[in-house]
């Protein structure tokens, strides 16, 4: 990690357990968070957004569902929205697609995270928890490319440590750590993004 | 691979110059992803590459459009989106002595006979007229000729079921091996048409324009044109469905439709 260095946004990736972790990592940040955050969480097809109910009755910080070309702002959680991909443009909106299933998932977080690099380039911070499967491996992989910062759970702690050990198989995570370390970077970030 | 923006940029000028397909005003994350999808599967390694390829082989071009024209589509795709149709659209479409219905953005073809189904069972097919249209050659072709694998009629019934249907799915279709044929009788009123939201112009005046999933994949300036396109092939009071995370929003046309169906994306052409 570089001291002081000024990060621009966090993309998070989870599938199996995730409502857990993602909770564990959101609750404590304050409303006036000084980066946006993106999340993939698997989820069924449902147009419900049980989701981000949930996760907003626990957390301080806005949680929503993010819009089709909806302007990214800081201090808000963005949530995938079932069945479609989210991508994210380099003028910092969204798009979503309803492209072929990647790693057998839509959204997936392979496709969020690559988009996400390519956007916010060496200002992006890419977490990996708890799932299933090995969707964003290769996104983890991108972010590292462009000399993001990455970051996935430890897989002795994950509920569900396949995503997590095929993030960190692939060499490009930087640090591997508990929820609550995760939680306490993430809290550490001054309302600058630095470090 | 990480491909530099300005040559991207380039190569979809070339090409609009070389084949009248314009690309410039699709979303970039979405277009780059796929276009790099091509790249890597044909292990084509630079942007300089592709330009030589595709300018030179129209045949190569094709398959190009092939991959940047998402066609994942399914029957009764989003049923609660049919259903509202059936509820709120179909009743006041029954007014008119001869109803003509867009869907634009067909892909393969099965929301066009979603839309002949849901017109049988309202005793509406027999005055419509649906000119489906695609920009991909190849899925009007899958999409003229109605055969589909059997493998997702279990999803495409209970689709069906969803969206209020009461008959038994299977009277609309013969199943033969492994695939499956709409009935004749679906297809007599559909035609089946190349067109291009990006370039080409109105064609006909509508009751009824269906453009699904299309919209996501343009920029804001080319998602307003189209809408525009829709506006102006539109009759008076005539209806508008869009995609389920779709909306007038970015349109400056968006004061001159009212929602029919907030939900389900249905709009009506008010002024």
């Amino acid at each position: 990690m570089d001291p002081g260095k000024k990060y621009e946004a966090i993309v998070v990736g989870t599938s199996a357990g995730g409502l857990y972790a993602l909770s564990n990592i959101l609750t404590e940040l304050p409303a006036e968070y000084p980066l946006p955050i993106m999340v993939v969480q698997h989820r069924s097809k449902d147009k419900k957004e049980l989701l981000e109910d949930i996760l907003q009755h626990k957390c301080k910080i806005k949680i929503k569902q993010a819009d089709e070309k909806e302007k990214i702002e800081k201090g808000c959680v963005y949530i995938a929205p079932p069945d479609y991909h989210l991508l994210i443009e380099t003028d910092l909106t969204f798009s979503l697609s309803s492209d072929q299933y990647v790693s057998y998932s839509r959204p997936s977080i392979d496709v969020l995270f690559e988009s996400a690099a390519a956007a916010y380039k060496d200002t992006l911070i890419g977490i990996i928890l708890t799932g299933a499967n090995n969707d964003g491996a290769a996104g983890i992989s991108a972010i590292k490319q462009y000399n993001g910062l990455t970051i996935a759970q430890s897989p002795e702690e994950a509920l569900f440590p396949f995503m997590p050990n095929a993030a960190i198989a692939t060499k490009m995570v930087t640090h591997i750590w508990t929820l609550s370390e995760i939680q306490n970077f993430l809290l550490a970030l001054d309302k600058n993004g630095k470090t | 691979m990480n491909l530099d923006s300005k040559k991207f940029r380039e190569l979809l000028e070339s090409i609009q110059l070389v084949y009248g397909y314009d690309f410039t005003d699709y979303a970039e994350a979405s277009i780059t992803r796929r276009v790099t999808h091509f790249m890597s599967v044909r292990k084509i390694e630079s942007l300089d590459e592709l330009a030589r390829i595709v300018l030179k082989d129209e045949k190569i071009f094709e398959e190009l459009v092939q991959e940047i024209s998402v066609t994942v589509t399914e029957v009764f795709r989003d049923p609660s989106f049919y259903k509202s149709l059936r509820e709120n659209v179909t009743k006041r479409l029954a007014t008119y002595p001869f109803i003509k219905i867009w869907i634009a953005g067909c892909a393969t073809g099965e929301e066009v006979y979603s839309i002949a189904i849901l017109f049988k069972e309202e005793e509406l097919l027999n005055r419509s007229i649906i000119y489906a249209t695609d920009i991909n050659q190849k899925s009007l072709q899958i999409a003229k000729e109605g055969v589909y694998s059997i493998d997702n009629m279990k999803n495409y019934t209970s689709n069906y079921q969803k969206t209020g249907g009461k008959k038994s799915f299977s009277e609309y279709y013969k199943a033969k091996y492994n695939s499956v044929l709409f009935d004749k009788s679906l297809k007599q009123n559909i035609v089946f048409s190349p067109h291009n939201l990006a370039v080409d112009k109105s064609f006909n005046e509508f009751q009824l324009i269906i453009c699904r999933n299309v919209l996501i994949y343009f920029n804001q300036q080319l998602q307003n044109k189209a809408i525009h396109l829709f506006y102006e092939s539109l009759c008076p009071f005539g209806f508008l469905g869009l995609g389920s995370k779709e909306s007038l929003l970015f349109s400056d046309k968006k004061k001159q439709f009212e929602e029919v169906d907030r939900k389900e994306k249905i709009f009506i052409k008010s002024t």
